[in-house]
């Protein structure tokens, strides 16, 4: 006689429970660490390079990269004065807590105040998927256009700051910052946002005085 | 795509279930998917068939329930479905709303054979 069972379980419980575990060995080593995500080409790497460049001698950043093919963002991270490897996801469109698990035993956690870890360019998957990092931040561009909130939304939920990069090209593209606001303002009230330009510099010193913040709150908790 | 990740995740769960339960075998698969939640596509059941020979759940057929979207506007209460272009209340215009449906991403039940 066929049964039924009520399981009522989250499909990915699985990574839940490994992005716990890497949350513990964060704590461990008195790190906080964030998830990077964004569409291709936003400026994930871009706004890593000014974080390390405009953070320096004040924390001490790690950074993991997560690629499908190549060492690229790594390499610019490092050059940009960050401790930085490389996870090739071989094609998959996200970052993992497993994959995050194995990149941190390449990493001496303890040397580090901040690991930044930039997600595989995607607007869709990666927000499923917990790495155990505290907080999350999606970069958001101008050239992207202003309907990203209302076509991705899950991506725009669960995050801790939406960065809008690339503003210096609002002269030059249709962009409804009101519009897009909205669309954030429904769907994350109250979520950290900046406004900047990796390129020109505008409006960097206030992302890097919240995350800087934000790491101090986490080592005085 | 991530739909290997998802279809190794859902045997886990189910067979874990299925164990607890003393079953023999695992004959259907209850998913809920939220309109908001990740995208799956039929991939789901071209994995499953192959990672789920030789396990308990071989064969077993998946069911979707997908579930759409349903805003509550916390001013006017007003209950409705978003489109792709507009997300505050059509009614007051307020952006103060809960997301009511929409973000499921479960496995609800299983069928099995004791
Ligand atoms: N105009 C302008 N261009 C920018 C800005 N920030 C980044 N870019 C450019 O955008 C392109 C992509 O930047 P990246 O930082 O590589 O973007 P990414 O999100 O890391 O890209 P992937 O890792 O490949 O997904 C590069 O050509 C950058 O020079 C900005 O503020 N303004
Ligand atoms: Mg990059
Ligand atoms: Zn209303």
């Amino acid at each position: 006689m066929p049964q039924r069972i009520p399981v009522v379980e989250k499909i990915l419980s699985a990574n839940d429970r490994l992005a716990v575990e890497n949350q513990s060995r964060f704590n461990a080593a008195n790190v906080f660490a964030i998830n990077v995500m964004a569409s291709p080409g936003a400026g994930k790497t871009s706004l890593i390079e000014q974080t390390v460049r405009g953070l320096q001698g004040r924390l001490r950043i790690g950074m993991i990269n997560g690629d499908i093919a190549t060492s690229f963002d790594a390499d610019r991270a490092q050059a940009a004065g960050a401790t930085a490897i490389q996870i090739n996801t071989g094609g998959d469109c996200h970052l993992d807590a497993v994959m995050v698990q194995s990149a941190l035993t390449q990493l001496d956690l303890a040397s580090f105040d901040l690991v930044i870890i930039e997600n595989v360019g995607n607007l869709v998957c990666p927000a499923d998927f917990k790495l155990g990092t505290h907080k999350s931040v999606l970069v958001a561009s101008i050239p992207e256009g202003d309907d990203k909130p209302y076509k991705y939304p899950g991506m725009y939920r669960g995050v801790n700051a939406v960065v809008i990069n690339k503003i210096d090209l609002l002269p030059y593209v249709p962009f409804r910052m009101d519009f897009f606001k909205q669309g954030i303002e429904v769907l994350n009230p109250g979520v950290a946002q900046f406004e900047l330009s990796c390129r020109t510099g505008e409006g960097l010193p206030g992302w890097l005085a919240w995350l800087e913040g934000q790491v101090k709150e986490f080592k005085q908790a | 795509m991530h739909e290997l990740a998802v279809t190794e995740s859902l045997l886990e769960i189910a067979v874990r279930h299925a164990q607890e339960n003393n079953a023999r075998r695992i004959s259907a698969l209850y998913l809920v998917i939220g309109q908001w939640s990740s995208i799956l596509d039929d991939s789901v059941q071209f994995y499953w068939d192959i990672i789920s020979d030789g396990t308990i759940a071989k064969g077993a057929t998946l069911h979707f329930r997908r579930v759409p979207v349903t805003l509550s506007c916390l001013d006017c209460g007003q209950e409705y479905q978003p489109t792709s272009v507009e997300l505050v209340c059509p009614k007051c215009g307020s952006t103060r709303v809960k997301v009511k449906t929409g973000e499921e991403f479960q496995l609800e039940a299983i069928d099995v054979d004791e």
